[in-house]
């Protein structure tokens, strides 16, 4: 096409670079932060920010940490999060939290720089493959390799990372698209050619469920990060069907705030370190109902004893998470919240009475085993049990009355956190559940208090995985970002040294946390302040102390060292094979080999 | 699990796909990364403006992870459809190879005889060669070979299976 018959619009559309266009398309799927790191590929894109107000950039100090930034952005609004990162070392650092976004369902759009395309495949200054990098680590990712195609592939992006299952999304960005000129489309009001996934359940399998669940003598509501990606009416829904019903519900680590943790419906958090009463009801349930979670092996255990009498009924946006681990007998698929209020209405006009005595046998079972109190620990003398140091923490935010939002890296400070930190609302608790990223909990908070600037953000960690984003304390001081760090110190990467202890002969290989710093000093060294509590005595005053600081703080509480993360299902074992705690007989002794190869 | 849910059964799947950059190693890099079989592949544009191509992938497996494999490819974003002509019914699986067989005096015979009886074209020969080009299942070419080793068989290329269903209904 000759200039001359070329259409006006597209014209005028040529005066912007296509590090503008990015810009402008960014602003129109509504971002407002974008966590990043600049570097050469990329400079286009950060001089167009530089002369832009409409997009705040967040500048971390590590690529992993702008990525779990924004999935910390992402799980504490319901938006996409954005990230930009420089080519090369830039795309490789940021991998892992790609890779941790897609375990968790996350929504993040990572835009990357490349080198120029007539370099590409040269083993360029700071090339890597990146689209051949991310593509098993993302949801989908682009190469963008004609300037018209780049506002195109930005809006796709984010319909890409939203919808369906919610996931990364990479969009490879050569240095010379970005310098060119690019025409600016709007985002297409039509379907995705392929990409449309299905949101509305079958309403025949919802009648299916609804005959199951009317039936039920001994039911359970099994709930996961799907109503919570689902947004809060899902998880309103989710409270007015278990009300509804009277079935007792159970969250995974990934589900947990979608229920109130302290409604007597509620058995707490199942799995692995679950409650004895969660993972009981699971195994001895007749009728399962899974809505927005996967089967995943830490809730299973042992999957041919998983919950052998019971009917299943899954409920999942991704069809590819039904009958993956477990086979299911009646599959929906849809979205959480459409989901529920399918349940609901069809609940309501299904003319069947509940077995309202079985029912009531059931929860006596039930309140049987929450007698035995799974969760109690004691705390006594000076050494600081951190359970407790949990539990205080809880109580005396709640006395507070903030809006608190919590994170926590990985291990045995996240179980407990999981079981004694009570969560009343949705997207108020970030983890990393699937890939179980230390480093995880620090930036994470960041990008929560960005979101939240007004709210508590404390990041609970250990001290081996908060060393592994320490590098953020910066970008905390540089945005005066009030996050508190509350580190259980037990001077070993806890949960290593637990299955050393319990499966491999308490040879603690490489589980000791040597040389550890100075965590006052190095948080006085970061602008934050330092906080040290290892008298059980000054617990509340270190907690308190810590909550009434304006700034950042790094509270470092030396809690006991050898204290094991019970309830525990040994690897390879059954719900009903759980441990309780060190008092009980036989512990572990009965992991197989078979149990031991799994993680 | 039951006995019958463990049992093995080979899957012939067509994929329509989006031809973009890239999606060959997305389908690919599903199978290797889950630890799927893949006993062929073929892949080639299908209509007329070349921005959909078929992807014909032969696999094996038990039927939760066939399923799975099946749900796994429809949810990549530029998947179109993904169809198990195993399952749906009647279909037809071809697949064509070319044959290089090597030899001289009696063996050319021999070869030649086969080939004629087993419908393969000579596409090339020269003196001491011939290649054979046929087409059908694989099986068929498996026999065609196994005969040819005795008497000289050089080299195989194959294009692994394409299939199709039988009657009017289309995949689209």
């Amino acid at each position: 096409m000759s200039a001359a018959m070329k259409p006006a619009s597209t014209e005028a559309a040529l005066t912007m670079s296509g590090a503008e266009v990015v810009l402008r398309a960014l602003k129109d799927n509504g971002v407002e932060v974008i966590f990043g790191y600049p570097g050469g590929a990329v400079l286009p894109i950060y001089d167009a920010i530089f002369q832009q107000n409409a997009i705040r950039h967040i500048l971390v100090r590590h690529e992993q940490a702008a990525v779990h930034a924004a999935e910390g952005y992402a799980r504490s609004t319901g938006k996409v999060g954005c990230v930009l990162v420089t080519s090369g070392p830039g795309a490789t650092n940021a991998v892992t939290g790609l890779v941790d976004a897609l375990l968790d369902s996350i929504p993040i759009v990572c835009l990357t720089g490349q080198v120029p395309t007539h370099l590409i495949g040269n083993d360029a200054f700071q090339e890597a493959d990146t689209t051949g990098i991310t593509r098993p680590a993302t949801k989908h990712n682009y190469l963008v390799k004609k300037s018209e195609d780049l506002a195109r592939v930005v809006h796709e992006a984010f319909y890409v990372a939203k919808s369906g299952r919610p996931g990364p999304v990479v969009i490879d960005l050569p240095k010379d698209i970005l310098i060119n000129k690019a025409p600016y489309t709007d985002a297409p009001k039509t379907e995705h050619r392929s990409y449309r996934p299905q949101t509305e359940p079958d309403a025949e399998q919802i009648h299916k469920a609804v005959a199951l669940l009317k039936a039920a003598k001994k039911p359970v509501i099994y709930s996961g990060g799907g109503v919570i990606n689902a947004g809060p009416e899902a998880s309103r829904l989710l409270n007015d069907f278990v009300h509804m019903t009277g079935f007792p519900v159970t969250n995974t680590l990934m589900g947990l705030g979608a229920f109130p943790a302290e409604d007597p419906l509620f058995l707490g958090m199942l799995g692995m370190h679950g409650t004895y009463e969660a993972n009981l009801a699971m195994h001895g349930c007749d009728v399962m109902l899974n809505i927005g979670a996967r089967f995943d092996d830490r809730v299973t255990g042992r999957l041919n004893a998983f919950s052998p009498d019971s009917k299943k009924i899954h409920a999942d946006i991704d069809p590819s998470s039904i009958n993956k681990n477990v086979p299911v007998d009646v599959p929906i698929v849809g979205d959480a919240g459409r989901v529920l209020a399918a349940l609901i209405a069809a609940w309501k006009a299904d003319g069947e009475a509940q077995d309202k005595p079985a029912l009531a046998a059931w929860w006596r079972q039930i309140d049987e085993w929450r007698a035995k109190d799974c969760l109690r620990y004691r705390q006594e003398g000076k050494i600081i049990k951190p359970q407790h140091a949990v539990k205080r923490l809880y109580e005396i935010t709640k006395e507070l009355g903030r809006e608190t939002f919590i994170t926590t890296e990985v291990g045995q400070h996240q179980m407990w956190a999981a079981q004694y930190f009570g969560f009343q609302k949705p997207n108020r608790w970030m983890t990393s559940g699937g890939l179980g990223t230390m480093g995880y909990g620090l930036p994470s908070a960041m990008g929560v208090q960005i979101a939240h600037p007004d709210a508590l953000v404390i990041d609970i960690a250990g001290e081996a995985s908060i060393l592994m984003n320490i590098q953020e304390m910066g970008t905390l001081a540089q945005y005066r970002l009030p996050v508190k760090v509350f580190i259980l110190n037990n001077e070993y990467m806890g949960m290593v040294r637990q299955w050393q202890e319990l499966l491999h002969g308490g040879r603690y290989s490489e589980s000791y946390s040597a040389a550890l710093p100075d965590f006052v000093k190095l948080a006085e060294s970061f602008h934050a302040k330092g906080i040290r509590v290892t008298d059980a005595a000054d617990l509340d005053a270190g907690i308190r102390e810590m909550l009434a600081h304006p700034g950042p703080v790094i509270a470092d509480i030396a809690v006991a060292k050898d204290e094991n993360c019970f309830p525990m299902i040994p690897s390879g074992a059954a719900h009903n094979e759980m441990i309780l705690g060190p008092d009980q007989e036989g512990g572990v002794a009965g992991v197989t080999d078979e149990g031991k190869v799994l993680v | 699990m039951s006995e019958a849910g463990n049992a093995q059964r080979a899957a012939t799947i067509a994929v329509l796909v989006e031809n973009e950059a890239g999606v060959l190693a997305r389908v690919i890099g599903l199978f290797s990364g889950r630890g799927y079989n893949i006993d062929s592949l073929t892949v080639a544009p299908v209509d007329e403006t070349g921005r959909i191509s078929r992807i014909t992938v032969v696999t094996s497996g038990t039927e939760m992870v066939i399923e799975q494999i099946k749900a796994q490819l429809d949810r990549l974003v530029p998947v179109h459809k993904v169809s198990d002509l195993t399952l749906e019914g009647p279909h037809l699986v071809r697949e064509l190879a070319l044959i290089k067989v090597v030899g001289r005096g009696e063996e050319r015979v021999e070869a030649l005889r086969l080939a004629d009886a087993f419908r393969a074209r000579v596409v090339d020969a020269t003196t001491e060669s011939f290649v054979f080009e046929m087409t059908g299942a694989a099986e068929k070419i498996d026999a065609f070979c196994a005969l040819m080793r005795p008497i000289g068989l050089a080299e195989v290329s194959r294009t692994g299976a394409v299939a199709i269903a039988r009657g009017p209904r289309g995949l689209t």
